[in-house]
């Protein structure tokens, strides 16, 4: 397989953003994935993403672990570097990059296999240390790219497409999450862009580590009768507990709601998300609560979307060690070598 | 009983402490040991501690040569026995005419002893508990008064003892006085109860030291890093690596906090585990901070997988291999050098990496900024080859220098204003022939610059592809790159022998400081050796020709396997006949008595002319 370049044909009446890109401009090269895969829609998600928050594509850093899900970014934002990484460890090359430089968006994309069976360890440190990032999991609970090995997401009593029944208890990456500080925790499906497009939005916005799990199934090996995450079953089982209506602050969207039905979550950075209510007693600002809410829903048999829980002021791993406020990668000699006269003072208190 | 024979020597000997780990003897007979240094008498000291916290038997080695000899000697005249588990075993390892010193409170049988060794007694827990009261005192201070004895028994000035004290708690002044009290307790009791004891061995001052330090080699590591821009450090404690890690935070707090704000110009980051220590350091270089991790052989089998992706996707790494006894966790506190070959050639596929062999603290420092300054010309992983002993002891070294016009050496890193001015970027792409490519840092430009990093193969606009003939392009760049590699590592250093010999001797790192004590032995008995002290990997030419110029070469490692030896063979093309090995892997620092015996042994062996001959001629 050798790289294929998009015809990059700008239509005129392509609508821009206010950088005057089109969506065109935050893509990237042709998906080599299965037709009707739903890591392709992620990809249009993110890339439907950023072309609205009018980000810079060179000031977004995207970085991957390895598996189908890993290779997509390869298939979005091509005006941005990209690091495919090695399987399991998108984490910790994130958390390395975003320490040399504060300033940039790290989108890290991910697979249940990557980030619950051999990175599960990273997933869980990286979400425990706050750094600042937008974690998406491209969750078809099996090994798409090694052909349809169950991953640690599977759920028990789910059927490979061969037949044989997963006996061991799933992991669910949102439960983590919330147990391990995430500050942003949303799970979301594939097949629903006018719910994904927001919530990665709102996480790209958000300061602080925040999991997108999306539920994005495997039309190759994991789309049958008997799975648990194929389309058919995730649409008849999906308990959406809000609707997030993004909204930054200089673009306010006069929608009616009816009273208690919305509720607004201002950011750190002023931008502005309104939720609009589809559970009535479901509270994303309660994590305990949300843990618990969790657990009865996936008890019986729900998948639970939305924005399950954020904590708009929390910090991050910078704030945590108290890094300068210019990128690590920016600094001089000037300000990194104290030269020879301080040496000196060393030398001497070391004889 | 007749009186034992009674080494005497000044100036030369070596003294050794056993204590137990965490009885707080490290601090008193640190003291002991700089104090020696304050009257210009070079000392070189090693501690052999266990893998434990407290109760574990601990020793100290302080040897005193006015020769300036800093390997580890061999051998004890003076054993202060302070640990009764492992008495017998300290008793024996007493030179015959040596001397035992010991807590003489609880009576001992007479075959608890050695006829042909000095015994000196002092009641020092007797003492304390005379002294003191609170029981933490009454063992924390009988440290110090065994060091006030052996003041007086070795003439071991008490100005430079209470000097040092008063440095040593200048933040906390308040335990002056006692530990000065302590001190002169001790050396008051033997001045009037040990006065007829006969003690050969003294301390006189000398003006050896000069404006040498004292400094362990981690430390100096760390404050290397510091000088050479490091700004990320991410690690996962191990013996003997972690202080690498914890000084370098010590430095950064000093030497690295905005005056202005109180903000970090570093991050330190202590990861799970090693794989995501190397991780954080790959993703940190590939976007352009300076990173390393600090580790030792088991961080480094642990990294493998990553150092692969770090070779093949051509990214800035830097690495502190802190060398321990393997395989496994083998002897976690005890020296060797047998990562070399682990790190060589680390991870799967062809790879090849860079390694630098400090010999001392002072290299420590110097090749410990260099590695970055290579990494980043390089775009590859460079390891810094240390060991415990260089590690974990405080060597005395030349002061650490600096030259205020050095800049560091960020690469072939393309600006926004070559992008701007439409110059061409491939990230493969071999420009100058050297085989490095040039890079660009994440977000430098809008529209031009930006590049897919990845561990798959790649062509030089750094598209994926599965081509042969694309990846073997790619993989004969590496190479060509490594043949740059050799140029520009730091050279080997090369001293011939007065006379024309056929021997030469290579060897590294921490074995240079017995290496030359040896040579000076072995020229004692008509040895004559050219050596070269090898201070990077790829080999620099010279390493070819020095072998090239001699008939025999021995190799001097501390491993079994002679990895060192496996190296030259396999990169230099040398008729391996040539390489003869001499390898001390038992845990312990090699030695020059060690060196010595193995290479008079081979020599004469090799050698037709019997030795006898050869001196008398
Ligand atoms: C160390 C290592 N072990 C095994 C593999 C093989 N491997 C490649 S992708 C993959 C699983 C990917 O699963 P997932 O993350 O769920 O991604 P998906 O393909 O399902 O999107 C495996 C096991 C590898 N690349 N590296
Ligand atoms: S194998 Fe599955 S996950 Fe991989 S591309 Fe095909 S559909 Fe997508
Ligand atoms: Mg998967």
């Amino acid at each position: 397989m050798t790289y294929l370049a998009k015809p990059k044909l700008h239509h005129p009446r392509l609508p821009k953003n206010a950088l005057g890109h089109t969506r065109r401009d935050y893509e990237g090269a042709v998906s080599t994935l299965c037709a009707g895969c739903g890591h392709d829609s992620i990809s249009a998600a993110i890339v439907q993403a950023c072309f609205e928050l009018d980000l810079p594509p060179h000031r977004i850093a995207k970085l991957s672990g390895i598996g189908c899900s890993s290779k997509t970014p390869t298939y979005f934002l091509g005006n941005s570097h990209g690091f495919n990484s090695v399987h399991g460890r998108m984490p910790s090359v994130l958390t390395g990059a975003n320490l040399a430089n504060r300033e940039l968006v790290y989108m890290g994309v991910s697979g249940d296999g990557d980030s619950a069976s051999i990175g599960l360890g990273q997933f869980a440190h990286s979400i425990r240390r706050a750094v600042n990032m937008v974690y998406v999991v491209m969750n078809n609970g099996v090994y798409g790219l090694t052909k349809g090995q169950f991953s640690a997401t599977a759920d028990k009593g789910s059927k490979s497409k061969r037949g044989a029944v997963n006996t061991d208890a799933a992991i669910d990456l949102v439960g983590m999450a919330l147990q391990l500080g995430a500050s942003f925790v949303a799970r979301s499906f594939s097949g629903d862009k006018a719910q994904l497009v927001p919530l990665i939005k709102a996480a790209i916005l958000h300061r602080g580590a925040a999991l997108i799990d999306v539920i994005s199934p495997c039309v190759a090996f994991n789309n049958h009768e008997g799975s648990t995450k194929s389309f058919d079953y995730v649409r008849a089982h999906n308990e959406a507990v809000n609707r997030l209506d993004f909204m930054v602050e200089r673009t306010p969207i006069a929608v009616d709601y009816a009273p208690g039905t919305a509720r607004e979550v201002v950011q750190h950075d002023g931008s502005t998300l309104r939720l609009r209510k589809l559970h009535d007693d479901y509270d994303p600002g309660n994590r305990i609560a949300a843990m618990t809410f969790l657990q009865e829903r996936a008890a019986a048999g729900e998948i639970v979307t939305g924005l399950l829980y954020v904590d708009p002021q929390a910090g991050d791993l910078h704030e945590s060690l108290n890094t300068v406020d210019q990128p690590l990668n920016a600094l001089g000699d000037a300000e990194l070598v104290p030269g020879a006269a301080a040496l000196e003072g060393i030398n001497a208190s070391l004889r | 009983m007749p009186q034992p024979r009674a080494i005497a020597s000044v100036n030369d000997f070596v003294v050794k402490f056993a204590n137990i780990n965490g009885s707080g003897s490290a601090s008193a007979n640190g003291l002991f040991a700089r104090a020696i240094m304050r009257m210009g008498i070079p000392v070189a000291c090693r501690n052999i501690f266990p893998s434990n916290i407290q109760g574990l038997p601990t020793w100290y080695e302080v040897r005193v040569c006015e020769a300036g000899w800093l390997g580890r000697r061999g051998g004890v005249d003076l054993m202060v026995a302070m640990n009764p588990q492992t008495w017998d075993k300290d008793v024996a390892s007493i030179d015959p005419g040596g001397y035992l010193f010991y807590d003489s409170s609880k009576p001992l049988p007479p075959s608890k002893f050695r006829d042909d060794v000095n015994v000196i007694g002092m009641p020092i827990t007797e003492i304390c508990n005379k002294a003191y009261t609170d029981a933490r005192q009454k063992q924390l201070f009988k440290n110090i008064i065994y060091v006030g004895a052996l003041s007086s028994l070795l003439g071991l000035d008490p100005i430079e003892v209470e000097k040092l004290i008063g440095e040593e708690f200048r933040s906390k002044a308040k335990l002056i006085v006692p530990n000065v009290k302590a001190f002169l307790l001790g050396r008051d009791w033997a001045r009037e109860h040990l006065a007829g004891v006969q003690m050969g061995l003294k301390l006189q001052r000398a003006d050896k030291v000069k404006d040498r330090i004292f400094v362990e080699g981690n430390s100096a590591a760390a404050l290397g890093a510091v000088y050479g821009g490091a700004t990320v450090c991410a690690w996962y404690p191990i013996t003997p690596s972690t202080s690498v890690a914890e000084a370098f935070m010590r430095h950064c707090a000093k030497l690295r906090t905005d005056p202005q704000t109180g903000k970090a110009r570093y991050a330190v980051v202590q990861t799970e585990d090693e794989l995501a220590s190397i991780g954080v350091v790959i993703g940190a270089g590939w976007n352009g901070a300076r990173a390393f991790t600090c580790t030792s052989g088991p961080g480094v089998s642990l990294m493998q997988e990553f150092l692969g992706l770090a070779y093949f996707a051509e990214i800035p790494s830097v690495v502190f291999d802190v060398q321990r006894g393997g395989p496994s966790t083998g002897m976690p506190t005890r020296t060797q050098q047998s990562d070399l070959l682990a790190c060589a050639y680390a991870s799967h596929g062809d790879t090849k990496h860079v390694l630098l062999f400090p010999e001392d603290p002072r290299e420590c420092f110097d090749l410990g900024a260099t590695a970055f300054d290579l990494a980043d010309r390089l775009q590859t992983p460079v390891f810094v080859m240390m060991d415990l002993d260089i590690g974990m002891n405080d060597w005395l070294c030349e002061p650490f220098g600096w030259d205020d016009s050095r800049r560091m050496d960020r690469g072939k890193v393309m600006t926004r204003e070559a992008l701007e001015a439409g110059k061409e970027f491939g990230r493969y792409l071999d420009v100058d022939g050297d085989g490095i490519p040039y890079r660009t840092h994440p977000g430098t430009h809008p529209a031009r610059g930006a590049y897919f990093t990845r561990g798959t193969s790649k062509d030089r606009y750094a598209r994926y592809s599965e081509e042969g003939p694309i990846y073997v392009d790619n993989m004969q760049r590496l190479l060509q790159k490594f043949e740059t590699a050799r140029e520009i590592v730091p050279r080997p250093v090369r001293e011939d022998a007065e006379r024309k010999t056929q021997f030469g001797a290579i060897y590294f790192g921490s074995s240079a400081a017995s290496m030359r004590e040896a040579l000076e032995a072995l020229r004692g008995q008509g040895i004559h050796l050219d050596t070269l002290r090898v201070r990077a990997f790829p080999f620099h030419d010279d390493v070819s020709e020095f072998i090239a110029d001699h008939g025999q070469v021995f190799v001097v490692e501390q491993n079994r396997d002679g990895q060192m030896r496996t190296l030259l063979v396999n990169e230099c093309g040398v008729d391996p006949t040539k390489l003869i090995s001499v390898l001390n892997y038992d845990g312990t620092p090699i030695t020059a008595r060690f060196i010595t015996r193995e290479i008079a042994e081979k020599v004469g062996v090799l050698t037709p002319v019997p030795l006898k001959k050869r001196v008398a001629r």
